[in-house]
């Protein structure tokens, strides 16, 4: 049960960074961070059944800054879209080279 | 028994974040999302961490997805159905990276022979029958981990201050 659930926890992180990697759509990259984090949250809730509660807890702290993150990352993508009328991210590229 | 429900919600779950980096709309990897967050509050309950899986649909699914929908439907992007995945090489590469990652993990776990349930599983079902189920994270929470905790609230205050002045129509 522990080492399925550590695959899993694998498999959804590394399809959230393959989503973050090709998708041009700001909120879309945002969701598949949140499957990144997510992902991580159950590979701590699994490691938690080893070595006891604090994984559980460091999950909750997790949670929290997720929470923080995405209340201040749709502010950034609300402000952006206010100045460039897109949430694309092909067309931020004023520190692209 | 259990290991089936186990592998019905993986199952769930993967197909859920293939939905969301697929779906073309906004609005339907969002929902998708929602699903992949929905089973994996049920392998939650599955791994005994019943708190996490109510604080898990809760505050994900109820209170942050909810805000990136208000998002989408401030923007108006919920028709915006260009499409937006990156093509050809770079994305071929990214999926051929990132799968042989996942690969390498599999394979890294599959034969670290990890046990079925460790010293800490035993720990965290007498702290479940000591303080009941929100007393077992709530008594290390709030002893233990007292400051973290407390720092947490002043985290959430300057997200919430950094929010409003990032959204702010006309920044003074």
């Amino acid at each position: 049960m522990i080492t399925e659930a550590l695959v899993l926890s694998a498999f959804l992180f590394v399809l959230g960074t393959f989503g973050v990697l090709v998708r041009r759509n700001a909120i879309i990259m945002f969701l598949c961070i949140e499957l990144q984090l997510n992902a991580v949250n159950l590979s701590f809730v699994a490691f938690s059944r080893i070595h006891g509660m604090d994984g559980q807890i460091f999950v909750f702290f997790v949670m929290t800054v997720a929470a923080a993150e995405a209340a201040v990352g749709l502010a950034i993508i609300i402000s952006i879209f206010r100045h460039y009328e897109t949430v694309n991210v092909n067309n931020f590229k004023l520190l692209r080279w | 028994m259990i290991t089936v429900l186990f592998y019905v919600f993986a199952a769930i779950a993967v197909g859920g974040a293939l939905g969301v980096v697929m779906s073309k709309s906004p609005v339907g990897s969002l929902l998708s999302m929602v699903a992949t967050l929905g089973s994996m509050a049920a392998i939650f309950v599955l791994l005994e961490a019943h708190f996490l899986a109510a604080i898990q649909i809760i505050v994900y699914a109820g209170a942050i997805m909810v805000l990136f929908l208000f998002v989408i439907m401030l923007l108006n992007l919920g028709h915006d159905y260009q499409k937006d995945l990156k093509g050809g090489v770079f994305a071929l590469a990214s999926f051929a990276t990132v799968g042989a990652m996942a690969g390498l993990l599999s394979i890294q776990l599959r034969g670290a022979g990890l046990a079925e349930d460790g010293p800490g599983g035993a720990a965290i079902d007498a702290a479940m029958a000591e303080h009941g189920v929100v007393g077992a994270i709530a008594e290390p929470l709030y002893t233990t981990y007292v400051v973290p905790f407390e720092i947490t609230g002043i985290l959430l205050l300057v997200a919430i201050v950094g929010a409003l002045a990032l959204a702010k129509k006309n920044p003074a």
